[in-house]
C-alpha cells in the first residue's frame, strides 16, 4: 500500500461516522493497536515536544523503509498518532519526506481541534517526516 | 437559589446561549475565570461612551468624570474586602501582579537568612515570585507541606524567628481547600512575621473581611469575580504599602521628580504608574455590586450544594477518584477516570458541549505530590444548575465508557 493508498482508506473509513463523539470513539479504539514503542525508548529523546499530553516516537530504518513505533498517556492522542504511523509506517524514506498528508484536513481533525492540540499533530507529522529526511541522508539516497 | 432564580439570574449572562460543537454550552470552567453579567459588560461600554478621559491629570469636566468613576470602583473594592480606607486598595492586572507588586517590593528588605514561607497548594503565580525574590536577595524559600485529603500540614513550627512574609492561598484552585488562613495570620503575627493571602480563589465565593483576617496583603483578580479581565486589586494595610518600595515606576506614582532624586506619591498611587486600566476598574466595580447584588452568602450556599451533588453522584462512577477531599472546600471538584489521561476526558466532554479545565492547573507541585500528570477539574458559579451538573455527570459516566 502506498501512502496515498494508505490515506484514502482513513478518509473512507471516518466517512462512516455521523458525529464527532463516534470519531473519537474510533480514534480511542485505534489508539489502543498502536505499535509499542519498547519502554526503553520512553525518553526525553523520543519525547515530543508541543503535545499537551506526552508523546514518545520511535523510528527506525527496515530493508530500506522507515518503521514508526510510538505512545503516548492520552489515548485520544495515540489514536491521532496511529493514524499518522498508518499512513507512514513501512513506506521509504524518500516517499514519507514528499507525502502530502491531507487526510488530516479531509477528515476535519485539524479545525477540529484546538490550536493547542493542532499544534501537537503538527509537531508529531514533522518529527516523523524529520526521522525519514535523516535515514534518507544517511543512505545518501537523495533522489528523493 | 431556587431553579427559577438560577434560570432568571442567567439571562444575565449572553455568553450562557452560546453553542459549542452544535450542543447548549454547560460552563465549568469557573475557577480559571467566570463569565460576565451584562451588567459588567454595559459599565464598560458606559464609561466609554459618556465618561472616559485620562485619570487625576485634567482640570477639564471628563478627566473629573473618569476620575470619579475610578475612584468609585476602589470605594466598592473596599467594600467588597470590608478595607479601613481606600488608600489600601491598589488596581493591578490581577492576582498575578498583585503577588509580583508585594515580591518585588518586599523582597528589597530580605536579605541572607531570611525565610519566605509558601504552602505546597499554591498557584505558580505564588510561587515564582518569591523564587524570585528569594534569588535575589539569599533569603530561603520554604514550604509548607500538605496532606493527601488536600489539606494544609500547618504547624506554627513552621515559623521561625527567621520568617518575614507567609504567602498562601485562602482557597486551592487546583482541589477547592478552604485554607485555615485566619489561624495562619494569628500564628505569623505572632511571630512577628506579615501575612500575603491570595485571593484568586476565594473572591467569588465567600464574604472577604480583610480586617477581620488582620492580612497585611489580600489579592483579588477580577475576571474570576466576573468582572473584567486585566484588572485586579490588591489589598495592603496602609502601614505596610507605606513601607513597601514601590514595584514600578512612572507618571501617576510620583511626588516630585528631579534628575537628582524622585519623591513617590502615597498609596496607592506610589503603586499604580502609567495610565491604569480604568475601564476595567470601572467594569470590576459594576462586577463587585453585580455580586452584592445575589448576595455572597447566596451565591455560595448554591455552589456548595452543586459541588456536593456534583461529589455523590461522581463518586459512584467506577474507578473515579477525586483530588481534595477537604470538609471545607470551595466549588471545586478535581478527578481522574481511573489511569485515563485527563486530556482524554477533557476533549471528549468538550464534544458534548461541557467546558472543564484539565492539566496541572498551574499547581505542578500538587502534582508532583499525588504523582499525576494533572487533573479533570469542574468548577462552579452562581449561573450553574443541577441540570447542568447532572449532565456533567452522565457525561463523565459515557468517557468512562468510552476509555474503558
Ligand atoms: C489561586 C490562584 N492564584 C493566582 C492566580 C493568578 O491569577 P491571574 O492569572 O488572574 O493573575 C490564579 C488564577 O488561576 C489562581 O487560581
Amino acid at each position: 500500500m502506498t501512502i496515498q493508498q494508505a490515506q484514502t482508506e482513513i478518509e473512507e473509513e471516518f466517512e462512516l461516522f455521523d458525529d464527532w463523539m463516534q470519531k473519537y470513539e474510533h480514534l480511542i479504539e485505534l489508539g489502543k493497536d498502536l505499535p509499542q514503542i519498547s519502554e526503553e525508548h520512553k525518553d526525553d529523546e523520543h519525547l515530543i515536544k508541543g503535545c499537551q499530553s506526552r508523546v514518545w516516537l520511535h523510528a527506525r530504518l527496515e530493508n530500506g523503509r522507515v518503521r514508526y513505533s510510538a505512545d503516548g498517556d492520552a489515548l485520544i492522542t495515540k489514536g491521532i498518532i496511529s493514524l499518522l504511523v498508518r499512513s507512514l509506517d513501512d513506506q521509504p524514506a524518500a516517499d514519507i519526506v514528499e507525502a502530502d498528508l491531507e487526510f488530516i484536513d479531509r477528515i476535519g481533525l485539524k479545525e477540529h481541534l484546538s490550536p493547542t492540540r493542532a499544534n501537537g499533530l503538527l509537531s508529531m507529522a514533522k518529527q516523523m517526516k524529520f526521522y525519514a529526511l535523516a535515514f534518507q541522508a544517511q543512505n545518501g539516497d537523495a533522489h528523493g | 437559589m431556587t431553579a427559577v432564580e438560577v434560570k432568571e439570574l442567567r439571562k444575565e449572562f449572553p455568553i450562557l446561549s452560546e453553542q459549542v460543537h452544535g450542543k447548549p454550552l454547560i460552563y465549568l470552567d469557573n475557577a480559571a475565570s467566570s463569565q460576565k453579567p451584562l451588567q459588567v459588560i454595559d459599565a464598560e461600554a458606559q464609561y466609554y461612551c459618556h465618561n472616559h478621559s485620562n485619570v487625576h491629570r485634567g482640570v477639564h469636566q471628563m478627566s473629573q468624570r473618569a476620575t470619579e468613576a475610578f475612584e468609585q470602583a476602589r470605594e466598592k473594592a473596599r467594600v467588597f474586602l470590608n478595607a479601613r480606607e481606600t488608600a489600601e486598595l491598589i488596581f493591578t492586572k490581577g492576582c498575578t501582579d498583585a503577588i509580583n507588586t508585594v515580591a518585588h517590593g518586599f523582597g528589597q528588605t530580605l536579605s541572607k537568612g531570611d525565610e519566605v514561607l509558601i504552602s505546597h497548594l499554591e498557584h505558580h503565580s505564588n510561587i515564582v515570585p518569591w523564587q524570585m525574590a528569594c534569588q535575589r536577595s539569599g533569603a530561603t524559600l520554604k514550604v509548607i507541606p500538605m496532606k493527601a485529603d488536600g489539606t494544609l500540614d500547618w504547624s506554627e513550627e513552621l515559623l521561625t524567628e527567621a520568617t518575614r512574609i507567609v504567602a498562601v492561598n485562602h482557597v486551592s484552585n487546583a482541589l477547592g481547600t478552604i485554607n485555615p488562613v485566619e489561624r495562619i495570620i494569628a500564628d505569623a503575627h505572632a511571630k512577628g512575621a506579615q501575612v500575603l493571602i491570595d485571593g484568586a480563589q476565594s473572591g467569588p465565593h465567600m464574604a472577604i473581611d480583610v480586617q477581620a483576617l488582620d492580612a497585611d496583603y489580600y489579592c483579588l483578580s477580577g475576571h474570576k469575580v466576573y468582572g473584567p479581565t486585566g484588572i485586579g486589586v490588591l489589598y495592603g494595610k496602609l502601614d505596610r504599602l507605606k513601607e513597601l518600595p514601590p514595584y514600578q515606576g512612572g507618571g501617576d506614582m510620583i511626588k516630585e521628580v528631579r534628575f537628582e532624586g524622585t519623591t513617590y506619591a502615597e498609596p496607592p498611587f506610589k503603586f499604580e504608574a502609567g495610565t491604569p486600566n480604568i475601564a476595567g476598574a470601572v467594569a470590576l466595580g459594576a462586577a463587585f455590586d453585580f455580586m452584592a447584588s445575589v448576595g455572597v452568602e447566596r451565591i455560595a450556599r448554591h455552589e456548595e450544594s452543586l459541588r456536593k451533588m456534583g461529589e455523590e453522584a461522581l463518586m459512584g462512577i467506577d474507578g473515579l477518584k477525586i483530588y481534595g477531599t477537604a470538609e471545607n472546600k470551595a466549588s471545586v471538584i478535581s478527578f481522574l477516570i481511573g489511569s485515563n489521561h485527563p486530556y482524554d476526558t477533557g476533549v471528549l466532554l468538550d464534544q458534548m458541549g461541557i467546558a472543564i479545565r484539565t492539566g496541572h492547573h498551574c499547581t505542578q507541585p500538587i502534582m508532583d505530590y499525588y504523582d499525576i500528570p494533572g487533573t479533570a477539574r469542574a468548577s462552579f458559579a452562581a449561573y450553574n444548575t443541577e441540570e447542568e451538573v447532572l449532565k456533567f455527570v452522565d457525561g463523565v459516566k459515557r468517557v468512562a465508557q468510552m476509555l474503558q
